[in-house]
């Protein structure tokens, strides 16, 4: 759909001359205003706007803080402090920066599933789609550092525990932790370097983003049906419609956000960190943020040894590959139909998907032990057993409901339920038609 | 077309071939120093050994100290801590490897060779879990010797693992009695 040709016409002189050199009116007009994109795309559609502003949002209060902040282990908490209290609405940046993060994965997980539910993975999407998975590698990589800034309790064991992974590699394992430590243990060359990675990340994450954009502009939008556009009646113009309902989604996204920042500032962080890091006692119980908790799970949840492999490294291996599912899943998912919405079986098994990530969530805020252990380990077990084998074994054996013949079919079609009446034609029963 | 279509390797072959191991090993020396500037720098690793005054530590007593970062535990135990952990058979040991920087690498986890020759009172252990990494507390657990709260590993008064989820006894630095009150980790 991106192959039509470009409609812009410049108005002014001054935009004609422009545009003979150096045409970027004209490719933001393409790319935002007469772009064509599928007439049916619901509010799931509008998280890739939502993350573009979280990450500008926290590009701009983290180059406001990083003004304020000082990344030695001496100063680093007092510094935070200093932001909190004496720093003109340093409070509010500081908390906009700490939430932003928070509501950033919550935006990217939403964004994830919505491509896991409605197949947006499958071809010619599977670049568009590990192009996402590296962006959220940064995001991670980015939010686990930038916890470890304020060098409280939480960030100085967050950071111990997490570059304790590497360790667990055979041979050069320990090279590779006194490599990202500095040192020999978490200690200031640490704290100076995670702050200078945080302070890049982002801005590589910005230059991914394009590729994702990219790539998104060349294939075009996935939609609720899956079906690829046919036609002219089934695309409308990204100005003003996407752009509208993009801007709704993103005002109610932020209203949620601003509840946080203002009411709940701390809901979603560790009392511990407000406690300065102190290398010889540890917190009775570490956890990571909550966006890092179903993977904590797994990680624990391997207690025990496999062949040669130790529990330790088992564990590290399946936390990582629980990630790396994410990177396969254009070729693990077997089926030719795109969309949950006319596969019921594997719909079935998305939403249990969903609960089981929950659950992890849920257990890797919880001791890692008794009952939670073996829930933790059925739960891991369920996590690679939707990827491994429903995936592949799905769509091979499920049967899927028909498929409109086209968007602007499926569009009409709803209308007409909507309003009471029979869908037009053979459409009766969708669900029991093989 | 020349005669010679099969290609033999001329003057300018191994020019293309010189310049590209050239290159390779350019870009290899350039890359190495952002490497190895990561690696632990000079000042951290002056630190690397630590002197420890243990005169006023009398049976039952501990202190500890920060070495490299991390903090080493050093514990004058009483009698009954060094019966108990003589009395332990190998075969209930979690990890029957010493993990003593000072000794072979395959010693066996005796209660000796947690310790040092003629001076098997004293422990001198990195007090740092081998699990996760947490701090364990130290004359607590049912062995009465080490206890880690994050995730439940007990250690006995050994410093060796005997129940929970830490794979290995807990490790034993490079260190040695320099004189009968001083000790010199690193």
């Amino acid at each position: 759909m991106s192959e039509g040709h470009s409609t812009y016409t410049p108005k002014t002189g001054l935009g004609r001359w422009f545009d003979a050199r150096m045409p970027l009116p004209r490719l933001v007009y393409d790319s935002f205003i007469a772009y064509p994109v599928p007439r049916n795309l619901n509010y799931m559609w509008t998280f890739g706007g939502i993350l573009s502003i979280m990450l500008v949002s926290q590009i701009l209060t983290g180059i406001v803080l990083a003004m304020h902040y000082t990344s030695d282990t001496a100063l680093a908490f007092d510094s935070v402090e200093k932001i909190m209290r004496d720093v003109n609405s340093g409070w509010l940046l500081r908390y906009l920066h700490s939430n932003g993060a928070s509501f950033f994965f919550v935006a990217v997980y939403i964004h994830i599933f919505r491509g896991l539910f409605y197949g947006s993975y499958k071809a010619p999407r599977e670049l568009l789609w590990i192009l996402g998975c590296i962006i959220y590698l940064l995001m991670m990589a980015t939010g686990f550092m930038g916890y470890v800034l304020p060098w409280g309790q939480m960030s100085f064991w967050g950071a111990t525990v997490i570059t304790g992974f590497f360790s667990a590699i055979p041979l050069v394992g320990n090279w590779i932790q006194e490599l990202l430590l500095g040192g020999f243990a978490v200690d200031n060359p640490t704290l100076n370097r995670f702050f200078a990675l945080h302070y890049l990340l982002p801005f590589m994450i910005a230059g991914v983003v394009v590729l994702h954009v990219w790539a998104l502009h060349v294939v075009g939008q996935s939609n609720p049906t899956g079906i690829e556009v046919k036609s002219k009646t089934d695309t409308v113009a990204f100005t003003p419609y996407a752009t509208i309902k993009d801007a709704f989604g993103m005002i109610v996204f932020l209203f949620f956000f601003a509840y946080f920042v203002f009411y709940l500032p701390n809901y979603l962080g560790h009392p511990d960190n407000y406690t300065v890091a102190n290398p010889l006692k540890t917190p009775a119980h570490i956890v990571p943020e909550w966006y890092f908790l179903p993977f904590y799970a797994i990680l624990r949840a391997i207690t025990f040894n496999i062949g040669p492999i130790n529990s330790k490294l088992g564990g590290v291996l399946c936390m990582f590959g629980a990630i790396a599912m994410l990177f396969l899943v254009p070729w693990l998912d077997t089926s030719k139909v795109r969309s949950a919405v006319y596969r019921p079986w594997y719909k079935l098994f998305f939403w249990l998907f969903v609960a089981d990530a929950i659950l992890l969530g849920w257990l890797g805020s919880q001791p890692a032990e008794g009952s939670y252990v073996f829930m933790a380990q059925m739960a891991t077990l369920f996590y690679f057993a939707f990827f491994l084998v429903v995936m592949p074994v799905l769509g091979l054996i499920e049967t899927p409901r028909r498929l409109p013949n086209s968007i602007t079919e499926a569009v009409l079609e709803k209308k007409n339920k909507g309003a009471g009446g029979h869908p037009a034609g053979a459409v009766s029963a969708p669900e029991t038609k093989g | 077309m020349s005669a010679t279509d099969i290609h033999d390797p001329n003057r300018r072959d191994f020019l293309y071939i010189a310049t590209g191991m050239a290159g390779v090993v350019g870009a290899g020396a350039v890359a190495w120093p952002f490497i190895d500037q990561m690696q632990p720098d000079a000042s951290t690793l002056a630190l690397a050994s630590v002197e420890v005054d243990v005169s006023s530590l009398q049976p039952g007593s501990s202190l500890v100290v920060k070495w490299r970062g991390k903090p080493v535990v050093v514990r004058n135990r009483t009698d009954k801590e060094m019966k108990d952990g003589a009395a332990v058979s190998l075969n209930d040991l979690k990890d029957p490897i010493a993990r003593n920087a000072n000794l072979p690498a395959d010693a066996p986890a005796t209660d000796a060779n947690r310790t040092t020759p003629g001076k098997e009172a004293w422990m001198v252990m990195v007090q740092v879990c081998t699990h996760l990494g947490c701090i364990p507390l130290g004359q607590e657990g049912d062995f009465g010797g080490w206890f880690c709260p994050c995730h439940g590993s007990v250690y006995d008064t050994a410093g060796r693992i005997r129940k929970g989820p830490a794979p290995e006894n807990m490790a034993i630095p490079v260190f040695k009695f320099i004189s009968d009150t001083k000790i010199l980790i690193g």
